[in-house]
């Protein structure tokens, strides 16, 4: 099963299901056959497309939309904000390439500002799987909600098997008394390297894979803060307004403090290049990211092994 | 159109222009853009579209989506003398405790989407469009758009992918007053000519007097002008209709008048004698 075939699937079952395109369709090519009128494509306009989405939302369909992660979060921001979120409509974003994925297309196609953006606007959920499984786990529940929904689409083979997925629920890896890892989306792929190498090294290290970034799972968050161990948390996004900013927002609502080790884009955005240059460039390989922990606890006699092997994504239009 | 027929309507409209006047105190409202497109309010809902009180969850009813959401006085006025609110409700106009403010809200029975940003409702028309004729129906959807409101991208790009999926049930209707809120158009960023470009984008255009109710009508009951195209209305109108006073005024987009104001632009509008008006009591935005 792959997403192609779990919207055919779901849109077959269901006749709410619209799938929409701004002539973007990567994920969904076999489907215009299958879904005739129920599959349209707008071309390259994505304000209109999500326009046109909410316009089909008010007759009671579910449009999943489908555009670059970038254009859509932020050409198309203010239709997001205004058509979907003000009357709160279930339209399902599905963002190609967001975050690393977008490799070699430079900075024009970096959404390292997303889930800032989303998590802004009131009642719309925020969704990053690890990988395709999880993606997988997650989707039916995600289309079937009445929330609209931004979902950071992840096609990259699973190492990991996933547990079964509830919305507002993250992914408890394991438990570390030492550090633990909070992250989401395609560095969850990175991090379980990291732990690995971590735990070899003696560390008691624990790894959450959020899911949801919104709704949060507050409770699994809180217990890793109260467990007292250095918290971690890794994202391919600017640290304004992601994952440290969510934790941050956490802390200081519930009056706790705690010692954070943020790991993102601070300020700038990342040097083009394939996928692995990218990671090992920017310092987010399973290596670098265990080695970065490492010196955090002064333990920076740790070399961490050879360069990770990182599997390059297929071209992305 | 019978002269009676016609009677009505313009009797109608008049107590649309009252209601447009009387909620221009207190906070004011967008009175010069509410009066350009109020004979066309009243003749879609008094006369031409498939929507009232006891049809607005009917999902075959027709559409109306006003994309220039400064008109939204005209709409109410419209809603108040159709029975689709009570007229007592325009007295909460700005009032915490309703939803009747300077733009559409949908907490409103008979406003189908909130507006106030401009460029957004073609796009939301045509998903509209798109779905009635997934399911058949035969209904009208309608948007109205400012002219002031094309410089806006968005009304382009929609009716473009209209055009590309002959969405014949869509129909774009431009308040054409000739401002955009403060400034002419023409003086800013020209339109014209209007209707060779919305003919290139793809779509079948008429251009008539949009205080005509007689052209209105023989416009709007020859739609869908194409089977496989979306139409376009340009209605010429006059902002500030009905009030000589404050008509073709660049300074008249938004009023804020005194209540001695209204009582004498009420009279103006019984009358046609022109109010004298203070500037200072005016608020231009």
């Amino acid at each position: 099963m792959n997403y192609e075939q779990l919207i055919h699937e779901t849109a077959l079952a269901d006749e709410r299901l619209l799938v929409m395109t701004a002539e973007n369709r990567a994920l969904i090519r076999n489907l215009p056959g299958p879904l005739g009128p129920r599959f349209i494509d707008t071309g390259i306009t994505e304000q209109t497309m999500i326009g046109a989405a909410a316009g089909l939302a008010l007759r009671g369909r579910v449009p999943v939309v489908h555009a670059l992660a970038t254009f859509l979060t932020l050409r198309a921001f203010e239709f997001i904000r205004t058509d979907v979120g003000i009357p709160h409509l279930p339209v399902k974003i599905s963002a190609f390439v967001p975050g690393f994925l977008s490799d070699g297309n430079g900075p024009t196609h970096q959404a390292i500002e997303d889930v800032s953006l989303m998590r802004g606007i009131p009642g719309m959920t925020v969704f990053a799987p690890a990988d395709e499984q999880d993606m997988l786990a997650m989707l039916p529940a995600i289309w079937a909600s009445p929330d609209p929904a931004y979902l950071r689409v992840n096609t990259r083979p699973a190492t990991y098997q996933h547990t079964p997925f509830e919305i507002g629920k993250a992914e408890i890896v394991s438990e570390g008394k030492d550090i633990t890892i909070l992250t989401y989306g395609m560095l969850f792929e990175q991090a379980l390297i990291a732990k690995d190498l971590l735990t070899q090294a003696g560390y008691s290290v624990g790894l959450v894979n959020l899911r949801s970034l919104k709704p949060l799972d507050e409770a699994a968050v809180l217990n890793v803060v109260k467990a007292g161990s250095l918290v971690v948390t890794l994202e391919d996004h600017f640290q304004t307004g992601g994952l440290y900013s969510i934790l941050a927002e956490l802390l200081l609502e519930h009056e706790l403090t705690a010692k954070v080790l943020p790991l993102a884009l601070k300020e700038r955005w990342y040097k083009p290049g394939l996928l692995s240059e990218v990671l090992e460039y920017e310092g987010f390989t399973g290596q670098h990211i265990a080695r970065r922990i490492g010196e955090r606890l002064g333990g920076g006699a740790h070399t961490f092994g050879a360069k990770t092997k990182v599997v390059e994504n297929e071209f992305a239009e | 159109m019978t002269t009676e027929k016609k009677q009505a309507l313009s009797e109608l409209a008049l107590r649309v222009r009252e209601h447009i006047v009387r909620l221009s105190t207190d906070g004011g409202c967008f009175t010069g853009a509410s009066l350009s497109c109020a004979d066309l309010l009243v003749y879609l809902y008094a006369d031409f579209l498939n929507v009232n009180p006891g049809n607005l969850q009917d999902p075959e009813r027709d559409y109306l989506f006003l994309s220039k959401g400064h008109d939204v006085p005209a709409l109410y006025g419209t809603f108040a003398e159709l029975g689709f609110m009570p007229k007592e409700r325009l007295q909460n106009h700005l009032k915490s405790n309703d939803s009747i403010y300077w733009h559409p809200n949908r907490n409103v029975p008979g406003v189908e989407f909130h507006s106030g940003s401009l460029g957004h409702l073609p796009s939301v028309a045509l998903g509209v469009a798109l779905d009635a004729r997934l399911r058949g129906q035969q209904q009208h959807v309608i948007v109205i758009t400012g002219d002031g409101e094309l410089n806006e991208g968005t009304c382009w790009e929609a009716l473009l992918v209209a055009s590309a999926h002959k969405v014949n049930n869509l129909t774009i209707v431009v308040d054409r007053n000739h401002f955009q809120a403060n400034i002419a158009t023409e003086d800013l960023i020209p339109l014209e000519p209007l209707a060779p470009k919305f003919e290139a984008f793809g779509a079948v255009v008429k251009r008539i007097d949009g205080h005509d109710f007689t052209a209105l009508e023989e416009a709007f009951t020859a739609l869908p002008f194409s089977p496989d195209k979306p139409s376009v209305i340009i209605c010429d109108t006059v902002r500030g209709r009905g009030l000589p006073s404050i008509e073709r005024r660049a300074d008249r987009w938004f009023c804020n008048f005194s209540s001695e104001e209204i009582t004498s632009l009420l009279k103006e509008l019984h009358s046609q004698e022109a109010t004298k008006l203070t500037s200072e009591t005016l608020t231009v935005r």
